[in-house]
């Protein structure tokens, strides 16, 4: 039997309820969640489940109701704004749906722009070299694909060499053959510098390259599944 | 409720602090309008109803002496509805406890108490009784300056004899609105006016059953001009000086300007204000159409017509507008009433009468809004042409380049944030440019505003160090033969004397004319100093005359031209005297000659009127008290005392109007920087949100949204400078400049105060949209694609 790897984000009895006036919308209702460094998980859920809320806490963007989540020695659902600031900046990387690139900075900035503030970034140009857009680092985000926009996330996430990195329906706005160049650059991220992955999907087939799998509904984990044999992007299809 | 009112109702709350703000550069112009508007509208009444209820008389004239007979063929005269005639004289007071002399005005009253024209309002006591002599009523603005009150006794010089007299009243005239004795200074503390038994007067200066002062009650519809005329001929062999209307009596024309100033600044201060106010509805509008194009496009889709949504559109800016206007209007009022208050203790009106008329808000508002609207319309037009298809799609994403600075290679050494904000400025130049725009004009506000402290403060030294150098000037009864400066040079503390000779003249050239005094002084005057425009020393020539340069210009005669003179003392004497050239003095409209040509013009001997005294100052007391018991003295002012009471009331002034026109500035400075903050904010806010999901700190993602306001502010602020010196040169230029002409002059601790306030109106509003970067919702963002 192989010794468990520690875990990093450990989670108790997570609920998160949103307030719009009179009404309370539960977005989770008690999650507990253990996930172990190097690992990808996949979050698989139907619409309003709760997964970009479960995503949002473990980065750092927002704070649970009740609960308790931590990340290694880092109290998250005790943290204040500007602790939690903190943690982003020196652990994690976002990837989201919309890209959220800097329309006014080129691709070289729009990485360097991290890499100015956190402790040991790698090199801009290794970072863009590593999503595999080297030529066209002196592109504004307009000026490129959908597919490439999430590539420079992507390298924008990477380059603060995070320990997890954290992924909102990544391939939600791209198409077929677009969204698996950008899942192949998430593997490989995960593969070649041990980071944790946590990524949401809608897209059960995508499931087959993760670790575990985690299924989400009505702002509960349902089930929770190892993958035997694990799948390369390339070998996914759907 | 409409439902499109409902939406304005929310769409304005939402907004309601960039509208308030809006609404308050609104109020800020309307508030100068409506407040220089109505104390204009305010002063001229209550002038007005004074002279009305004072029976001000219209034409005045000072003559030698003339037997009272006289007075009736003056009243013959056609045209003349009334004549008051009386004696007059200045003489030197002495009150206790005051060192330096004082000037008293004594004028006669009939023996029924109150001459039936330019009648005294009394404020406290009561006129002087039948036959009580000694018995004096005294103007208000001394008494109160010299803290006297009815039942103080004063001493005064009366021809040579010493005399207490007693006050039984405190009183105003139309006359004296603005106490002074001729200069454009107002002097209640060194000037007097004091009402006594005319009788008793005209014994002592032995002009019993005579009168050296005259004033004439014009019959409507009578020509001012003929009666001046009459009387002069009349009055010629009396030693008539030539009579004068209202438009020449000091007091009036004093008066007369400073209420044309009001209106000046009323019609001119508002300008910057609406246009600020017009900018920002015009950016604000904009920015919510564009933000609510699909809006618009769905209610176009709905079946609403153009007609009902640019209705909509409008009805946003006109009810900012209103609100600007109910403030403006309210703050207005408030101001216009404060500075009615502030006019009518600097001059010297029995009563406080503020009015506003209607017309004045009514205007005020009805131009405000048609600007208003007038900004709207561009805006407007595009909701109305927008075609809901095409609406119905965001528009395409902005496109970035290089940029000039990166053209230019200047961004190696600067950090992705910084070029983030380059670039944004970069992208949008006419927003950047109006905003530094907008602030420039609320550092040239404040700037023309405050200047005048500085433009008053260079005024009195060039007039009162530069050129009059003498510490008290004495002025004798009448000519006396030049030796007498001997005498006054042994008088205790005097340093240094100087004689000189000052006849009241006319000055014609062609159909222009002016009355003046020419002053005549020896060519190697030291306290009395000739200066130009430059304060370069001018030399007094032989003969001839030098004119101030604003004289030179109202009589448009040049050097080498020559003018007539016609001196409007005891002998009326006429010649043509050659113009040698021009003198740029600040204050009054004079003239010059050498006082040896001078004596010689007035075909007398080796005369002086008066000498002026530099002194050892801390034998001032003792010099003063000399003069008081010097019988041949009528009067002596001195330079201290003078300057004393004008600093006091003028810093008063001055404060009031800093502060005005620096919280009106601040107005604009905060609307300008909120506005476009909040703009660039709202257009940015996805963009800052992802930055903070990167692990960008809220105070570091301020910085990109400020840092552009900062670059903004500080370029503003020096471009505000020029700006604000050329408007306050322009106010310079439109105020009426007949008897001072104040230069623009401005320190830099002024310029520094107008950088400062704005630095701090834009850090204040800095702050408050600081307050709001704070508070992005992180998450809300990242759902929604830009
Ligand atoms: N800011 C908010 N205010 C109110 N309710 C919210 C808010 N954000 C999320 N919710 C609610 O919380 C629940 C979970 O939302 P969440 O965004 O986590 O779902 P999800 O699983 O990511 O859905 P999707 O797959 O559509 O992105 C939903 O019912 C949603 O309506
Ligand atoms: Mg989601």
């Amino acid at each position: 039997m192989q010794p468990a790897p520690p875990a990093v984000f450990v989670a108790h009895g997570l609920t998160k309820i949103y307030r719009m006036g009179e009404v309370e919308v539960p977005a989770l209702r008690g999650v507990d969640l253990e996930i172990y460094s190097g690992e990808f998980v996949v979050l698989l859920g139907p619409s309003g489940s709760g997964k970009s809320t479960l995503l949002n806490i473990l980065g750092g963007l927002d704070t649970p109701t009740s609960g308790e989540a931590h990340w290694r020695d880092h109290d998250l659902a005790k943290s204040d704004e500007r602790e939690l600031t903190r943690y982003r900046r020196e652990h994690v990387g976002f990837v989201f749906q919309f890209y959220n690139l800097i329309p006014s900075l080129t691709v070289r900035e729009n990485v360097a722009l991290v890499t100015d503030i956190c402790p040991h970034p790698m090199d801009v140009d290794e970072a863009i070299g590593l999503v595999g857009l080297s030529e066209r680092a002196n592109h504004f985000p307009s000026q490129l694909s959908g597919g490439e926009q999430q590539r420079v996330a992507i390298a924008r996430a990477i380059a603060k060499r995070p320990d997890v990195l954290l992924c909102d329906e990544p391939t939600g706005a791209l198409d077929y053959t677009t969204g698996k160049v950008v899942l192949e650059v998430i593997a490989r991220i995960n593969q070649e510098f041990g980071t944790t992955a946590v990524v949401i999907t809608h897209n059960a087939a995508i499931a087959g390259m993760a670790d575990r799998v985690m299924r989400l509904a009505d702002g509960r984990i349902t089930s929770v599944e190892h993958n035997q044999n694990k799948l390369r992007p390339a070998e996914l299809s759907w | 409720m409409n439902l499109l009112d409902k939406k304005l109702l929310r769409d304005l709350w939402r907004m309601r602090s960039q509208a308030f703000t809006i609404a308050l550069v609104v109020a800020a112009g309307i508030a100068g309008f409506i407040g220089s508007l109505s104390t204009y509208d305010s002063m001229q009444w209550s002038r007005a109803s004074y002279y009305d209820a004072a029976r001000f008389a219209d034409v005045f004239a000072e003559l030698k002496r003339a037997p009272k007979a006289i007075e009736r063929r003056i009243a013959e005269i056609p045209g003349v509805a009334d004549v008051q005639s009386t004696v007059q004289f200045d003489v030197t007071l002495d009150i206790p406890g005051i060192a330096e002399p004082v000037v008293g005005r004594m004028i006669g009253l009939p023996e029924g108490g109150q001459p039936r024209l330019n009648r005294i309002f009394i404020r406290q006591g009561r006129m002087p009784e039948a036959g009580q002599a000694h018995e004096v009523v005294v103007s208000e603005g001394f008494a109160s300056v010299r803290h006297l009150k009815p039942g103080a006794t004063l001493a005064a010089l009366i021809n040579g004899k010493r005399e207490t007299l007693k006050i039984v009243g405190i009183g105003l005239s139309p006359e004296y609105v603005f106490a002074t004795r001729g200069g454009a200074f107002p002097d209640d503390r060194g000037f007097g006016v004091l009402w006594i038994d005319r009788v008793h007067l005209a014994t002592a200066f032995n002009m019993e059953g005579a009168f050296n002062h005259v004033a004439v009650k014009l019959a409507p519809g009578a020509s001012e001009r003929v009666v001046i005329d009459a009387l002069d001929r009349l009055l010629e062999p009396y030693g008539g000086l030539h009579a004068y209307g209202r438009s020449d009596q000091v007091s009036n024309k004093i008066l007369t300007q400073e209420i044309g100033q009001q209106k000046v600044m009323g019609t001119t201060l508002p300008l910057p204000f609406f246009g600020v106010a017009i900018f920002l509805l015009n950016v604000v509008l904009s920015r919510i159409v564009s933000t609510q194009r699909e809006q618009i496009a769905a209610l176009k889709a709905l079946g609403y017509g153009n007609a009902a949504i640019a209705t909509h559109y409008l009805k946003f800016v006109l009810v900012i507008t209103m609100l600007g206007i109910v403030i403006g209007v309210l703050v207005g009022a408030w101001f216009g009433h404060y500075m009615t208050r502030m006019y009518t203790d600097f001059f010297h009106f029995p009563h406080l009468a503020y009015r506003m008329q209607p017309w004045i808000p009514l205007l005020a508002g009805g131009i405000s809004l048609l600007a208003a609207v007038a900004g709207a319309l561009s805006t407007v037009h595009q909701v109305v042409v927008l075609a809901p298809a095409q609406a119905m799609h965001p528009p395409s994403p902005p496109r970035y380049r290089k940029m000039l600075l990166e053209r230019l290679g200047l961004v190696h050494w600067l950090s992705p944030a910084a070029r983030m904000v380059i670039r944004n400025m970069e992208r949008h130049p006419l927003r950047v440019l109006v905003t530094i725009f907008g602030i420039a004009i609320s550092v040239a506000v404040i700037l023309s505003g405050t200047f005048w402290r500085d433009a008053v403060n260079y005024l009195i030294y060039v007039q009162f160090e530069a050129v009059q150098r003498a510490d008290a000037e004495v002025v004798f009864n009448e000519p006396m033969a030049a030796r007498v400066r001997h005498e006054i040079a042994h008088a205790p503390g005097v340093r240094e004397t100087e004689v000189s000779r000052i006849v009241p003249v006319r000055l014609v050239s062609g159909h222009l004319s002016y009355r003046t005094v020419i002053q005549g002084i020896p060519q190697d005057a030291r306290l009395h100093r000739l200066l130009d425009a430059n304060l370069r020393s001018v030399p007094l020539p032989r003969a001839g005359i030098l004119l101030t340069d604003r004289l030179a210009q109202r009589l448009n005669v040049h050097a080498g031209d020559t003018l007539w003179v016609e001196s409007l003392e005891s002998t009326r004497r006429k010649r043509e005297v050659v113009v040698a050239g021009t003198v740029g003095e600040l204050i009054g409209l004079s003239a010059y000659m050498e006082i040896g040509a001078l004596n010689r013009f007035m075909g007398e001997s080796d005369v002086v009127s008066g000498i002026s005294v530099a002194l050892d100052k801390s034998r001032e007391k003792d010099f003063f008290a000399y003069l008081k018991g010097h019988p041949k003295i009528a009067t002596s002012g001195s330079k201290t005392a003078m300057l004393q009471s004008f600093k006091e009331t003028s810093a008063k002034n001055v404060l009031f109007f800093t502060t005005i026109f620096t919280g009106f500035a601040a107005v604009i400075a905060f609307g300008v920087v909120y506005n476009s903050a909040r703009i660039a904010l709202a257009e940015r806010a996805w963009e800052l949100a992802s930055l903070r999901v990167l692990g960008f700190t809220r105070r570091e993602v301020s910085a990109f949204l400020l840092g552009e306001l900062a670059i903004e502010i500080v370029l503003a602020i020096p471009l505000g400078f020029p700006l604000g010196y050329f408007i306050a040169w322009g106010l310079i230029q439109l105020m009426p400049h007949e008897t001072l002409v104040l230069p623009v002059i401005i320190q830099p601790d002024t310029y520094a105060y107008a950088g400062i306030a704005i630095l701090l109106a834009g850090t204040v509003s800095a702050l408050i949209v600081r307050h709001r970067v704070d508070r992005l919702d992180l998450v809300a963002v990242l759902k929604t694609r830009e």
